[in-house]
């Protein structure tokens, strides 16, 4: 649960989605006519933003489950489960469905 | 052939629907899990409309980061829609102010995917083009806006022993290996991974920016030492 104010969520919305709206709004409004434009080395990192981002935000969910450095809690242990079912199947409901009975199912049995 | 094109675009996406409605119910029960109102947690899917990113906020907001980091997490998990703007931006060049407003406002992983397929295989004039798009595009967002709202509804009312907070990291697991496709990428995310884990002590959830940065690092490095 958070402690922000409204306020500051309504802040966070605001910045989050005029920002997206600019990312988005880029070269079409700009009328630039091809992603030539970029340049390469800004391509190349690009394309490895959501590897390196979605695995940022998943680890510490695993690790930290309360804040304190814990591997080997349920959610680890559930997150283990859920990854051999992506990584399968690359189906993300099963992924979520099995992540889920397996947390619960290990919060049961401790 | 306006309408019809639209409708073809609503058509092609249709499938993808399916596996949105779930995705936009978490986003939704996910936002009143990390402590949105509901009316916030309705409003914010209108207004930043990427689900990923939303999911993000949400799991940030509810871990207290800094507000400049929730942006900036937000803004670096939607950087693609740079290179989606840019690969659609030469079929958009003749359309309509309101249109070019409108166009980016929609644009989203799936509805990019299936219109630049479609101009790849069928040749036609650009009115035809943002059709398509717009029935794909304007599909999706209908679709996504109703499940988040359904998922604020039911999420307002489930108790916090269901931990249902964990289907925000469990979105991205499955995300992620989609996104793992050569050595480049597995290695930013390895070492985006760890770093996080190694940065999580850091104030305002500094880590995560840094561990988004030491992992693209060392995937480019990766990449130009083959």
């Amino acid at each position: 649960m958070t402690s922000f104010a409204p306020w500051e969520i309504w802040l966070v919305m605001g910045l989050a989605g005029a920002g997206t709206l600019v990312l988005r709004y880029s070269f079409i409004g700009l009328l630039k006519r091809s992603a030539d434009e970029i340049p390469d080395l800004a391509r190349r990192a690009l394309r490895l933003i959501p590897a390196a981002v979605l695995a940022a935000l998943i680890t510490p969910s695993l690790t930290h489950p309360e804040l304190v450095f814990d591997p080997w809690n349920e959610r680890m242990l559930a997150g283990i489960v859920a990854a051999l079912v992506a990584w399968r199947t690359r189906n993300v409901l099963a992924t979520i469905a099995v992540g889920m009975a397996a947390l619960w199912l290990l919060q049961s049995i401790s | 052939m306006r309408r019809h094109n639209f409708r073809a675009g609503v058509l092609t996406i249709a499938p993808i629907l399916i596996g949105v409605v779930p995705f936009g119910v978490i986003a939704g029960v996910a936002a009143v899990e990390s402590g949105l109102s509901s009316l916030q947690a309705i409003v914010f899917s209108p207004v930043v409309f990427a689900g990923a990113s939303q999911l993000a906020a949400y799991e940030l907001i509810g871990r207290d980061a800094a507000i400049v980091v929730i942006a900036l997490t937000v803004l670096v998990i939607n950087s693609r829609f740079v290179m989606y703007s840019a690969s659609l931006a030469p079929h958009f060049v003749t359309a309509s102010v309101p249109q070019k407003l409108a166009a980016p406002y929609l644009l989203t992983d799936q509805a990019f995917a299936a219109s630049i397929i479609r101009y790849g295989e069928v040749e036609e004039p650009p009115d035809l083009k943002l059709a398509y798009y717009f029935g794909a595009a304007l599909a999706l967002w209908t679709t996504w806006q109703s499940s988040t709202i359904v998922g604020v509804v039911v999420g307002s009312g489930i108790p916090p022993e269901w931990s249902l907070d964990f289907a925000i990291p469990l979105v991205f697991v499955a995300l992620l290996f989609p996104a793992i496709t050569d050595r480049a990428t597995s290695v930013a995310a390895v070492v985006g991974g760890l770093t996080a884990v190694a940065a999580q002590p850091l104030a305002y959830n500094l880590g995560l920016p840094l561990a988004a940065m030491v992992g693209i690092a060392a995937g480019l490095v990766a990449e130009s030492r083959r």
